[in-house]
């Protein structure tokens, strides 16, 4: 499962069934993009947080190209507060590591976890929500069983389980592990819409021409829920960085890297930041990861507003 | 009514045999040497030593059987209640450890999810559709939910336990006290149970109230709230149905948020030394006690089923669809 307010069941029965009626009229494609972009440069939410992401990705992109110290080096000053000088930004730790290079780093990891989770998840959600809720019957029956296992499943207590056997941990591990617990919210909600869509003229007009199974899907289904797709993604990125986060804060994040979540870690538990108070140590990556998920769920408000007419106020 | 229970107890049992298999598979089929790994952890082993402790360890988990006895074992063991024993806890049983620090886990768990569950539906419903107070909660929701747990932990423990003293910025009482019924002691522990209560508290609140917000938006734009309007019903009764219409996915969401809600509840008993399961699971990793980490894998299994459950209690209280036979909440 991913973060607070992503899980959000709510979605399933709401902005989904309103997005259809709407969608299922046709637009035309071409329009359909010209009318998004229309009111996706009129809706405040959606600039703000895309502003915010950007300058964001932008320090994970450049960030590391500028200061090139070593996140992980320890010659530098120990405990320096944040200074105007070269690369001490941010200060050091108690090992005299270079917090803003351990800060660009990390976001770098943050978002490279968040985008494969996230992907990896609307992946299986979407594959396990389409095949429920097209088929219906006993594979329904089957899928919505495991669904609803993994969905009980604590997540979190499952994957310490596992990274507490593994030694050696990269990033990739961690993000395809969280992507591959996180998708059950998703394929209920999805089963939930292609339920109610698989019933429709147009559905039965595409099968009458002779198209398999995933072809209809993916051409008929799938683009008549595309704005929610998209909305899916956007949650599950955001919740996987702050499931990541937790993991690392438990001391089971990626073992020879950096990552925000490890940086928090370091400073509590390791580093004794708080008694030392070493704020500029803590402070950076927890704000980091608050900005990044809550201009996430800021955006999935303006898309939804983008694309769900009634809800508009512009 | 019968069928609702009936799909979800199945669900449970299969979660349960799940949960409970992945924790006997782990230690056996990931790669590398757990027995290996923990002697290791001996420094200073003469190779008599080593190979005795290679022996001990073995026969603790019985990786000398077959496959196939050594998994009725493990069930055999867990339904009798019996986790092993601790390394961490000096040789004292799994179960001992884990009680001991359970009523510090729901101490602060209980009150946060009724409490922030209460709070928020409360908020967000009167801020739906009001501009001015609308203003207000959604940002400060969105910026709650989208908070760290273990981060607000430790900035208000930096705030208000580092640099203004208010209150102990560690462990679940005074070094200083023995456990007894005294006021003293209610205190102390009243004041160390405040911060990591706030910061769970905070946390969950914001998404509780986003989603309450939202959900009531939708259900005044539905069809029958359009309908009473038209009537002419005031305002106050649309926005009653409007509100226990809402309450409904609001329940499901509890129960879908309760792994999320239970890993920040870990990880703020990290940041504030809490001596619940979340400290006691920190202390396994670091000291690698794998009986103790399998052990509260399976508490938090058993706690999270329990949980689930009460939920789906408390949404057939709620839905009288539910009662009647007719298809409520997705099963």
């Amino acid at each position: 499962m991913s973060g607070p307010a992503s899980t959000d069941p709510r979605m399933e029965s709401v902005s989904g069934s309103v997005d259809i009626d709407k969608e299922a009229t046709a637009v035309p494609a071409k329009k359909a993009g010209g009318e998004f972009l229309y009111f996706a440069l009129r809706s405040r939410k959606f600039l703000f947080a895309t502003a915010i992401l950007l300058v964001l990705v932008g320090f994970a992109i450049f960030g590391p190209m500028i200061d090139t110290t070593d996140p992980m080096d320890t010659n530098g000053v120990q405990m320096s507060s944040p200074t105007m000088d070269a690369g001490n930004w941010f200060g050091t730790t108690i090992l005299g590591e270079d917090v803003f290079a351990q800060f660009v780093n990390g976001l770098r990891a943050t978002f490279f976890v968040g985008l494969l989770a996230g992907a990896l998840a609307a992946f299986i959600g979407m594959a396990i929500g389409f095949t429920a809720g097209y088929k219906g019957g006993w594979v329904d029956e089957v899928l919505n069983m495991i669904t609803n296992v993994v969905l009980v499943l604590p997540t979190l207590a499952v994957l310490i389980v596992i990274s507490s056997y593994l030694k050696a941990r990269g990033v990739l591990f961690e993000a395809v592990f969280v992507g591959l617990f996180s998708w059950p919210w998703v394929a209920r909600a999805i089963r939930a819409q292609t339920f109610t869509l698989r019933s429709r003229d147009f559905i039965d007009l595409a099968k009458l021409s002779g198209r398999g199974t995933w072809k209809i899907i993916i051409q008929e289904i799938a683009p008549n829920m595309s704005s929610y797709l998209f909305m899916v993604f956007i949650l599950l990125f955001g919740g996987a960085i702050l499931f990541a986060a937790s993991l690392d804060f438990i001391g089971l994040g990626p073992t020879g890297g950096m990552s925000l979540g490890l940086m928090m870690f370091n400073s509590v538990t390791y580093g004794a930041a708080l008694t030392l108070g070493l704020w500029w140590w803590f402070i950076p990556p927890g704000l980091g990861i608050m900005a990044i998920v809550g201009a996430l769920y800021v955006m999935n408000v303006g898309l939804d507003e983008i694309f769900n007419p009634k809800l508009r106020d512009i | 009514m019968r069928r609702y229970f009936g799909r979800k107890l199945l669900t449970y049992s299969i979660t349960f045999f799940v949960a409970a298999t992945i924790d006997w598979m782990i230690p056996r089929f990931m790669p590398g040497d757990p027995v290996a790994s923990l002697v290791a952890k001996q420094a200073g082993l003469s190779s008599a030593g080593a190979t005795a402790l290679v022996q001990y360890y073995n026969d603790l988990f019985g990786f000398q059987k077959p496959i196939i006895v050594q998994f009725f074992d493990f069930w055999a063991k867990l339904l009798q209640g019996d986790l092993g024993l601790s390394v961490y806890g000096h040789g004292r049983p799994v179960v001992e450890s884990i009680m001991g620090a359970l009523p510090f886990t729901l101490a602060l768990l209980v009150p946060a999810i009724l409490l922030s569950w209460w709070a928020g539906n409360s908020f967000g419903a009167m801020a739906a559709r009001r501009k001015w107070m609308d203003n207000a909660v959604l940002p400060i929701g969105y910026i709650l939910t989208a908070t760290p747990y273990m981060w607000l932990g430790i900035v208000l423990a930096f705030v208000l336990g580092f640099s203004l003293r208010i209150f102990p910025m560690s462990g679940g009482y005074g070094f200083n006290l023995e456990p007894t019924l005294s006021w003293e002691f209610f205190t102390d522990l009243v004041a160390h149970w405040i911060m990591p209560f706030a910061s769970l508290f905070l946390v969950m609140f914001g998404g509780w109230a986003i989603g309450m917000r939202n959900m009531v938006i939708y259900e005044l734009e539905s069809d029958y709230s359009r309908y009473l309007e038209a009537l002419g019903a005031p305002q106050g009764l649309v926005r009653k149905y409007a509100f226990r219409n809402a309450m409904l996915p609001q329940i499901t969401g509890l129960a879908l948020q309760l792994g999320v809600i239970i890993g920040g509840q870990l990880v703020t008993e990290i940041v504030f030394a809490y001596p619940g399961i979340g400290s006691l699971l920190f202390n396994a990793i670091k000291s690698e006690d794998y009986f103790l980490l399998q052990g509260i894998f399976l508490f938090i299994i058993i706690g999270t089923l329990v949980a689930n459950f009460m939920v789906d209690v408390a949404y057939v209280i709620v839905d009288p669809r539910t009662r009647v036979g007719m298809r409520g909440g997705t099963a």
